[in-house]
């Protein structure tokens, strides 16, 4: 039956109950679980998420302000899904997938409710150059053709999922609109079915690939506690807890601009409005480091701020990682940024209390640890239908009332995530940036990645990143010392840990994002940096050993040198470090012999 | 019981369908049966048998029954007489410059100074609307507040949210009003006006802000709007929005710059909790309820700059940590949502210093873009930065000091316990009339950095230290 019947039939759900977001409608036998909605002559967007005897409930996207008993409410026979073809990328939308920019034109600055249009514009020409030919056979996943989308990203038209047969007629290189048929393919069944530029996915069900595997590449951040001590993996997930105003968003944006992916899918998860803009206003000048193209072209963007409607925060999540398999699927290495991950399980907090469901921790629903897992399990490295090489990596932030770590969602996450990026009240209060917590934080990478830091830097790359974190260690130990009887207490060659410690934390872990140069470091340049840093705390020994008072070592000229090589050496020349390891060894040299001079005249 | 008359109203809208008899009345919920065509979210109008009218909203709607949210209180409702009028639009206030400016009402937006409702402009509805992410303009203008610890280190812009976290007997109004009166652009003068809404707060503190914009000469640029300790709690929930709805629109329609103050979120806070209980909603931290945040967002997301439009709404809400507490939810969902906050410490405080800011956990989010060469100056990065990292050290130092005694500290570390003091004498307190120019405040922080061992100031670079810190220095040497 189609709705136009049902209507006829007057047999159509009608709204009996509006609290809030959760709508619940009678005759529910008509519509099915998770099936979208319109809601109204105004066509709100919902989803059907329970159905018990013929009541259906549903979560409207939008406000429900007005909203009446009697409304009528149309099936729209099929799940909530996202549209997927030329026109993403660059383009920002909100959490089911409206298209931000053309509502701006259509009503303004302020955000209405209602439908509009679609998600990809249909007006818009694209240059299509196939890939297969009449006769081929072919089958889902497989590329169609391409679309050169941006300068840095050539669209692949895939045979949708589920679609295997024979190519009947393909159309040639040309021009073509989202609507326009560019293939019929004949089933084994004998049935024809049109391909057009975009197809639909419903955005709860992960796409099929051909199959997973280990994540083995560094996904190289240039921020250096990352990349260095808690790394990442293509095709990994990464979890950045921290209570407010601790660095999450400007990790995440960091990323954003600097990760060695080629689509980043960026969500703006009942965050702030400003934040939003400020991704659209830098993302056009900043350049890609690697293809030297602006950043916004190769990053969709999913808005559901603040104040938009809770349930589509709730959505807003499965739409990014949807588009984000989308990119994988044609063999790109996609990085998604979910800003934040708490809001999306408030939003299910909030929508499951409107349910009257029993609450497990803390009012958030029993379900909660499940979706997350199910979210996190999205991720990873896999062969895709077409036999290419594709990732998803998933960098959550999580925002725990009170920072404090030990509620529901930051130990869930915990649980699914292989990074943990633990920011840290204190050192974003002295306002020591990134505020990561080298003690808290892991990664479960760090072996997996560290064959590529040896072939593409140096064999000793994981040795001097072991050392380091060893004596960031020591350290920590040494400053419970220090906190009762202050460091003068402690002998020279504690103290000689104490310093270099210092300079670790300074003068490598320490990188302002807002530092021009500093902002990105390149794999080398971290390499170096830390062999230099390393390297000089080696060379104290000596002089720990000769007695001759550290102070002294920390006055020579070299320390000066070392503190400025982040923000000063530029570029993957590796001259200038030379240069400081040779300084460090003549001055240390001088530094001995001299007190051996001094020692003989005694 | 039910009077399926349809009245008109005196007002210009619609007319509404009114109802007699309620079903239930229950805290500051009442339910009502019996009803048809009403939607969700709106406006009511409760009229008592005395005729008497209080105002309200549809919280949740099914074919049978209404729930409604009363403003202003249901004590002295009864059940069988009281009448319901639902106005079939949302809660509006009507917006028009001539009518809205030098003049004080009701958290509800009716007259409180004898003077006519406003009725000559258009009718908004005061839950607003979201602003488009595409298009807002990225707030970056440098507001000089004269008071160093925000100019210096947690600097404010226009269109940013930007609250007090206080604790209650601190001096927060003292610092709202000193913003609001030395607050200005460093570039241009433009036109301006100030919001003030006040949520449960006392007459006094209400009394006192309008003297002061009465002194700076302001009162003809400011509209209050007032529900104070001893008016109905849950008209606080409506007092923020209707406040806001005025600043939109003489923002973003009249091309003012407005700064608004909301002062006390707390009050609101607990508003919103009192209802949500009555209600018999489960709740989430400390019995607020879940969606706290999302309603909190509602309020503090309506600031900001619009491309291609003149105005600005720039937010100080003032909130009171209950306890001092900040991780308390009241601050702490307000800090995940606003852009930055400044932190007023009642240690500080009680050493007599005024304003009591503490930067450490203070911030402002928007700071990096709003200093820099070509809008503060080019060190202000930098030496904001240092004195941040410096102050965190002292006060470990302090914490050394209280357990080894002063003397026994290192030299170094002497020069740290110097510091703090000086720093929270001379940067941190100035007089509540002292208007200090964002140069004298970068100046001011460096001659106090100088006062540390060269080797430590590992966060400007050593030509600022030549160009800033060794003249700050010397003219200041003994
Ligand atoms: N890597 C960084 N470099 C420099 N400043 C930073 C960095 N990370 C955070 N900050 C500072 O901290 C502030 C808060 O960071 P933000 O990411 O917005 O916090 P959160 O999202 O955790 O609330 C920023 O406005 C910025 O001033
Ligand atoms: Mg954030």
């Amino acid at each position: 039956m189609t709705n136009i019947d049902k209507h006829k039939n007057g047999d159509i759900p009608l709204v009996t109950y509006v609290s809030g977001p959760v709508v619940k409608a009678s005759r529910g036998h008509i519509l099915s679980m998770n099936e979208m909605v319109e809601v109204g002559t105004q066509r709100l967007v919902g989803e059907v998420i329970g159905l018990e005897g013929d009541t259906a409930t549903i979560q409207v996207y939008e406000d429900t302000t007005g909203l009446r008993p009697g409304t009528e409410i149309i099936g729209q026979g099929m799940p909530l899904f996202a549209e997927l073809g030329p026109g993403l990328i660059g383009h920002i939308f909100d959490g089911i997938q409206r298209p931000l920019t053309e509502l701006q034109e259509k009503w303004g600055d302020f955000i209405q409710r209602g439908k509009v249009g679609s998600a990809l514009s249909r007006e818009k020409i694209w240059r299509f150059t196939p890939r297969l030919g009449q006769g081929e056979i072919v089958r889902s996943g497989q590329i169609l053709g391409v679309v050169q989308e941006t300068e840095a990203i050539e669209h692949k038209i895939l045979i949708p999922p589920e679609v295997t047969g024979t190519i009947k007629k393909v159309a040639g290189p040309g021009n073509y609109t989202l609507e326009e048929t560019i293939a019929v393919i004949e089933t084994t069944g004998g049935r024809d079915i049109e391909i057009r530029l975009y197809h639909r996915w419903p955005v709860r069900v992960p796409r099929p690939y051909g199959k997973r595997q280990m994540p083995s590449e560094p996904l190289l951040t240039g921020q250096r506690v990352i990349d260095t001590f808690f790394p990442l993996a293509k095709g990994g997930t990464a979890a950045i807890p921290g209570g407010f105003g601790t660095g999450k968003t400007v990790t995440q944006h960091q990323l954003s601009k600097w990760a060695d992916a080629d689509v980043i899918v960026y969500i703006g998860c009942g965050e702030r409005g400003n934040e939003m803009t400020g991704v659209l206003t830098d993302f056009p000048q900043l350049l890609d480091p690697r293809t030297q193209r602006p950043l916004i072209e190769r990053t969709v963007l999913i808005a559901n701020t603040s104040d938009m409607p809770v349930a589509a925060r709730e959505a807003s999540i499965y739409t990014g990682i949807t588009i984000a398999e989308y990119f994988r699927d044609q063999g790109y290495d996609v990085a998604l940024m979910a800003d934040s991950t708490s809001r999306w399980a408030e939003a299910l907090r909030e929508i499951s209390g409107r349910l009257e469901e029993m609450p497990a921790e803390e009012g958030f629903p029993a379900y909660l640890a499940s979706r997350l897992a199910a979210f996190y399990e999205r991720a990873g490295q896999v062969v895709t239908l077409s036999d290419l090489k594709g990732s998803v990596s998933l960098i959550g932030a999580v925002s725990p009332p009170g920072g404090d770590f030990s509620e529901p969602v930051t130990m869930h996450t915990k649980r699914f995530v292989q990074c943990f990026w633990a920011l840290d009240k204190e050192l974003a209060s002295a306002r020591y940036f990134p505020a990561i917590n080298y003690l808290q934080s892991y990664s479960a990478y760090v072996k997996a990645v560290a064959p590529w830091w040896f072939e593409k830097t140096d064999p000793e790359w994981e040795k001097l990143r072991d050392e380091a974190v060893q004596i960031l260690q020591e350290d920590a130990k040494l400053q419970n010392i220090v906190k009762l009887l202050g460091e003068e207490a402690l002998p020279d060659d504690q103290r000689r840990i104490l310093e270099g410690a210092r300079l670790i934390k300074n003068d490598f872990l320490q990188q302002s994002a807002f530092d021009p140069v500093d902002t990105y470091c390149m794999p080398v340049k971290q390499f170096y940096l830390l062999k230099v840093i390393i390297h000089f705390i080696r060379r104290l020994k000596d002089v720990v050993d000769r007695r001759i008072p550290l102070f002294r070592a920390m006055e020579l000229p070299v320390v000066e040198q070392i503190h400025r090589a982040k923000t000063s050496i530029e570029g993957e020349d590796t001259a200038p470090f030379q240069h400081i390891l040779q300084d460090i060894d003549s001055q240390i040299d001088q530094l001995l012999a001299r007190s051996q001079e001094a020692r003989d005249v005694v | 019981m039910l009077s399926d008359k349809v009245e008109s109203t005196s007002e210009k809208r619609m007319a509404g369908l009114e109802f007699i008899g309620l079903q239930k009345i229950s805290g500051p919920l009442v339910i009502i049966e019996g009803i048809s065509g009403v939607g969700f979210g709106e406006r009511v109008e409760l009229i008592t048998a005395r005729d008497e009218i209080r105002q309200g909203r549809v919280l949740a709607i099914s074919e049978k029954a209404a729930v409604l949210e009363v403003f202003h209180g249901t004590s002295g409702l009864d059940q069988e007489n009281t009448r319901v009028r639902f106005m079939g639009r949302p809660f509006e206030m009507i917006v028009s410059k001539e009518e809205v400016l030098g003049r004080i009402f009701t958290g509800l937006g009716m007259p409180l100074d004898g003077g006519p409702a406003p009725f000559r402009g258009e009718p908004r509805n005061v839950n607003g609307f979201a602003i488009n992410p595409v298009a807002r303009a990225y707030p970056e203008d440098f507001i000089q507040t004269g008071i160093s610890t925000i100019d210096g280190m947690n600097t404010l812009v226009r269109g940013q949210k930007l609250p007090i976290f206080s604790g209650s007997g601190l001096p927060h109004n003292d610092l709202a009003i000193q913003i609001v009166r030395q607050a200005r652009l460093l570039t241009e003068e433009s036109s301006f006006a100030v919001i003030f809404a006040a949520m449960g707060v006392r007459h006094d503190e209400a009394e006192a802000f309008r003297q002061s914009f009465e002194e700076s000469g302001v009162l003809n640029n400011v509209a209050m709007f007032l529900n104070l300790a001893d008016d109905p709690t849950v008209e606080r929930l409506i007092a923020p929005r209707v406040a806001l709805t005025v600043a939109e629109y003489l923002a973003f329609e009249e091309g003012m710059h407005v700064l608004v103050i909301l002062t006390d979120m707390t009050n609101y806070c607990e508003a919103l909790r009192e209802v949500a209980t009555s209600k018999g909603e489960v709740p989430s931290r400390k019995g607020y309820p879940g969606y706290l945040y999302s309603d909190l967002a509602s309020i503090y997301e309506r600031a900001g700059r619009i491309k291609g439009r003149q105005g600005s709404v720039t937010q100080i809400p003032i909130l009171t940590m209950p306890d001092d507490d900040i991780t308390h939810p009241i601050p702490d969902l307000t800090g995940y949502i606003t852009e930055g906050q400044i932190v007023l410490d009642r240690g500080l405080y009680q050493k007599g210093i005024y304003p009591p800011v503490n930067v450490l956990p203070s911030l402002s989010r928007l700071m990096s873009d709003g200093i820099g060469e070509g809008k503060t100056r080019e060190d202000h990065r930098n030496i904001s930065s240092q004195l941040y990292a410096a102050y965190a050290n002292a006060k470990q130092v302090e914490r050394l000091a209280s357990i080894i005694g002063e003397e026994d500290l290192s030299t170094t570390d002497k020069r740290y316990f110097t510091f703090s003091r000086e720093f929270e004498n001379r940067f941190v307190r100035q007089d509540k009339d002292e208007d200090r120019s964002i140069f004298e405040t970068l100046d001011l922080g460096w001659e106090l950095v100088m006062m540390l061992p060269e080797k430590e100031l590992v966060r400007v670079t050593p030509e600022q230290i030549e160009k800033y810190g060794k003249t700050a220095h010397t003219s200041h040497q003994e």
